[in-house]
């Protein structure tokens, strides 16, 4: 009888200490009833798709309010593309700028969700777009 | 399933971390690659630390794997932090801890949510514990949950048992108290940089002196800053004594032994579960025996019978 959890790696990419919005994510993720594995500040792309490969997670979740999206975000993306990990579902967060969610999801970011967004909208999100 | 098997024992991180999240789910996949495994495990000294919520219990973990790296071992650490009873979720956040340990290949880490068991494991564990065992490492460290006074499960599994306390947790009483005072091999006053450390420190070696008093070992008290990377390489030697000591004493045999009843006995448990409440002849079995338990046509007990009688046969 398998019974299977929705597990997300919810990880923040490069310099800035702002974890406040990635922390409460995954405090929503959680009461959705997934396992929700956080793996603190100032992580690397290499820290976080090894991270990934070893909780087999279905989803990662990065939050960036630096500005260094366009490297970071697209840094995991190709990383876990390159470590055959293409089934996993990547989406991002933070200050990102309109005009770059679209060159964002071109490079294998799913989907952006900026200040405001509720999180009910991001359960829904990755309930129904998990690939595995 | 045998290429998921063969690649597991290779020490294949993808691998390793697919058949662990099979046998989380109890996935019937995970049953085959596990009978494969078991004759290739035995090797791993497996540790178990426990210890209150926010003892320093990750941190630690995260000091004593960089001492076993520098002397060439590798790792696998099991880190489980509680599940939801509401909503099922957990967020689990042992990682954020062991950062440094983040780029070394030889060293896998898996968080673990406890998924509805008690006793500060997680039922799969024991799987898990094999598997790690299996695929090469030489050490096996599981972190339980943060823990109160009665989750003791962790003996159950661990070679080597660490119970991790802070001071000022409360006065002489607490340690003499049943639970989870009495089951460690070793005793770690960790943040030792904290006031009363000399209080806390006195009272677990007059507990030691209780419990030890005309036996072949005295369990140890070491004091530790983890975060500071103070009195780690003690421990470390305290734990590898303790190896030397169930080998040499053959208790480790008689732990093993332990431990494999209680996996065999949490698989039965779980099939068992399985079985009465999943199999879709018992479902309805069941509706009906509630609806007349209910409206008192019926008492559990009897109701419990009419189903055991169709497996006890």
């Amino acid at each position: 009888m398998a019974d299977r959890k929705i597990r997300v790696l919810v990880a923040k990419p490069g310099l800035d200490g702002h974890d406040r919005g990635a922390k409460i994510v995954a405090r929503a993720l959680r009461d959705a009833g997934m396992e929700v594995i956080y793996t603190g500040l100032h992580q690397t792309a290499d820290m976080i798709v090894e991270a990934a490969i070893q909780e087999d997670v279905d989803v990662v979740g990065l939050s960036l309010l630096s500005g260094a999206h366009m490297t970071l975000f697209v840094d995991v993306a190709k990383l876990l593309k390159e470590k055959g990990m293409s089934d996993v579902l990547v989406v991002g967060g933070g200050i990102i700028p309109e005009e770059d969610v679209p060159k964002l999801k071109k490079e294998g970011i799913s989907a952006v969700f900026g200040p405001g967004t509720h999180c009910d909208e991001i359960v829904k999100y990755i309930s129904e777009n998990v690939k595995r | 399933m045998k290429d998921l098997t063969e690649k597991v024992l290779k020490g294949d991180p993808r691998s390793i971390a697919r058949l662990i999240t099979l046998a989380e789910n109890n996935d019937p996949v995970a049953t085959d690659a596990m009978k494969d495994i078991h004759s290739h495990t035995g090797s791993a000294h497996v540790i178990g630390i426990t210890g209150v919520m926010g003892s320093g219990k990750s941190t630690l973990i995260s000091e004593l794997t960089q001492l076993y790296r520098k002397q060439g071992k590798t790792v696998g650490i099991i880190a489980i932090d509680p599940t939801s009873p509401f909503s099922g979720g957990a967020l689990l956040g042992d990682r954020v801890r062991m950062q440094q340990l983040a780029m070394d290949d030889g060293v896998f880490i898996r968080s673990m949510g406890t998924r509805g068991m008690l006793g500060g494991l997680t039922s799969a564990v024991y799987d898990v514990v094999e598997i790690l065992d299996a695929c090469g490492k030489d050490v096996v460290i599981v972190e339980t949950v943060g823990v109160g006074q009665a989750e003791v499960d962790i003996i159950k599994i661990a070679d080597t048992t660490l119970v991790v306390v802070v001071p000022g947790l409360g006065d002489s009483i607490q340690t003499l108290k049943a639970g989870v005072m009495e089951i460690a091999d070793i005793y770690v006053v960790n943040k030792a940089d904290r006031q009363g450390v000399e209080q806390t420190v006195a009272e677990v070696e007059s507990l030691v002196d209780i419990t030890c008093s005309g036996k072949e070992r005295k369990i140890p008290v070491l004091s530790t800053v983890a975060k500071q990377s103070k009195g780690i390489d003690k421990l470390l030697k305290e734990i590898n004594a303790h190896k030397t000591y169930i080998e040499k004493t053959k208790q480790i045999e008689k732990q093993r032994r332990m431990r494999y009843e209680a996996e065999l006995v949490e698989i039965i448990r779980k099939r068992l579960m399985n079985f009465i409440f999943d199999e879709s002849t018992f479902k309805e079995k069941i509706e009906d025996l509630l609806d007349k338990i209910s409206s008192k046509k019926l008492d559990p007990y009897t109701a419990s019978e009419e189903i055991l009688s169709k497996i006890l046969k």
